[in-house]
């Protein structure tokens, strides 16, 4: 730990330990809301009445307003659980585990809404609900490994090895994420080209950028308000009988 | 004692124990013969048909044997406490690990490949594809064993994780699946397969080299 400065680390270890982080996240939830709802209020009024339609795909293309930071999330989402997962394993940190299980189910919810958001759009532009397109096909996969991480972690009684069983597979996945990406695209491909990522010179026009940009500000701040509510509600679970519960409940009774 | 013969005797007591119930052996091998006779019960006998399924039935059909035979891979050692002798050996467990699969992909992985020639001529796969067939399954087999060894890890210590296994492996089955099977389809339609059998032998040593960690460290979460 020598690399790492004294402020640092002693502000990872604050954080590290429940009641402060508790604290913290109450302190942080109500300013993350806000943001998020503006946010939210200029991203949705930018997208879908600000922004012109597309000049082929009409008013259908606004689904990217959802679609598109929905599946940025879904692969975000499970980088910082395996993050996460790695912390949990090397350190035994109880916070890396709480976040880490806290965010499987949201992260399962982002990319179950850009499967059904990428469904409803290719109805109308490709004539199917379900195509066997390479890009869909590793986002179901994607919805399977978040499926068998909420499913391994319940099935084990023993919070602490049931923690340690989800970083080992988070981490597995995590390093299987870009193979199966890959291989899939290598064996179909059907779904339309990145039309942001090309930095040189995306194919959106800057009016449909920039309310696509702060929808997707706007789905962190929902992922950090909904991943610390869930982690609040995962310690006060974990830890039912500590003494900062117990201060917690005479405070507010 | 030495890690290679360590080793190496961890492969030849699980080979002994599965020589002494020989029975079990033959299970996932009827598995895979009985899972593919379904195919054209189910789909109809048209030879055209079974002919272009023919590659992706079969390598189905292996992976769900594979599937099928993981879950005895830590489980008797796990239930006698041998599994717990194992972890606390001075010797380095992913090495163990690593005998114990490959101990369990020469009683259930070499069998399939002795019997999928005979199921692809059922199938009507022309001849001049036999020869991938058996190269995927030599070299794509022992990755379902190693990653599957991963979740067996995690698992083992459940009274029933049979379906968690299955949703915890299967997607990580996803790239093996695709290039083996399109390498078959690629040589029955007279194509050059280099790219897939490189792949897949490069799935292999990276497997190799790198599941015995996660899996010792699933083991070692299982047993305390």
């Amino acid at each position: 730990m020598a690399f790492i400065p004294e402020p640092i680390s002693r502000f990872f270890h604050r954080t590290a330990s429940p009641p402060h982080f508790y604290a913290l996240a109450n302190r942080l939830i109500p300013w993350l809301s806000v943001l998020l709802v503006l946010g939210l209020a200029y991203g949705l009024y930018g997208g879908l009445y600000l922004a012109p339609a597309d000049y082929q795909q009409g008013d259908s293309y606004r689904i990217i307003y959802i679609h598109v930071p929905a599946a940025w999330m879904s692969l975000f989402v499970y980088v910082v659980m395996a993050i996460m997962g790695g912390i949990a394993l090397i350190w035994r940190m109880k916070l890396a585990e709480v976040m880490l299980i806290s965010s499987a189910p949201i992260g399962a919810g982002f990319t179950f809404i850009a499967l059904v958001t990428g469904s409803l759009w290719g109805k109308p532009m490709w004539g199917a609900w379900w195509v066997w397109d390479a890009r869909l096909t590793s986002e179901l996969i994607l919805l399977f490994l978040y499926l068998g991480i909420i499913s391994l972690y319940g099935a084990i009684e023993d919070k602490r090895s049931a923690s340690r069983a989800v970083s080992i597979l988070a981490l597995v996945g995590v390093v299987n994420i870009p193979i199966i990406h890959y291989s899939v695209e290598w064996w179909n491909t059907l779904h339309q080209g990145a039309t942001v990522s090309k930095l040189d010179k995306p194919s959106i026009h800057i009016s449909m950028l920039i309310p696509l940009l702060t929808m997707a500000v706007a789905f962190k701040l929902y992922y950090a308000v909904a991943v610390l509510q869930a982690a609040k509600l995962e310690l006060i679970k974990r830890e039912p009988s500590a003494q900062w519960v117990k201060n917690l409940l005479e405070t507010s009774a | 004692m030495s890690l290679t013969a360590a080793f190496f005797a961890i492969i030849r007591r699980d080979l002994l124990l599965a020589f002494r119930r020989r029975a079990e052996m033959a299970n996932p091998l009827f598995f895979f013969v009985l899972v593919v006779t379904l195919f054209p019960l189910a789909v109809g006998a048209q030879p055209n048909l079974l002919q272009t399924m023919a590659p992706g039935v079969v390598w189905v059909s292996a992976l769900l044997a594979a599937l099928l035979s993981l879950d005895g891979m830590f489980r008797s050692d796990f239930e006698d406490g041998s599994l717990e002798q194992m972890l606390l050996s001075a010797q380095s467990l992913p090495v163990l690990v690593l005998g114990k699969v490959v101990a369990h992909w020469l009683v259930t992985g070499l069998p399939l490949l002795v019997i999928a020639p005979l199921l692809a001529l059922f199938l009507g796969l022309p001849e001049r594809a036999m020869p991938t067939l058996w190269l995927t399954l030599l070299l794509a087999t022992p990755v379902l064993s190693l990653i599957g060894a991963i979740g067996v890890a995690l698992t083992v210590g459940l009274r029933r994780g049979g379906m968690i296994l299955s949703l915890l492996v299967l997607p990580l089955y996803v790239p093996v699946l695709i290039f083996a099977s399109s390498a078959v389809d690629r040589a029955a339609g007279g194509l050059p397969v280099s790219a897939q059998i490189n792949i897949l032998l490069s799935m292999l040593l990276a497997a190799a080299v790198v599941t015995p960690l996660p899996t010792a460290a699933a083991l070692r979460m299982s047993v305390n």
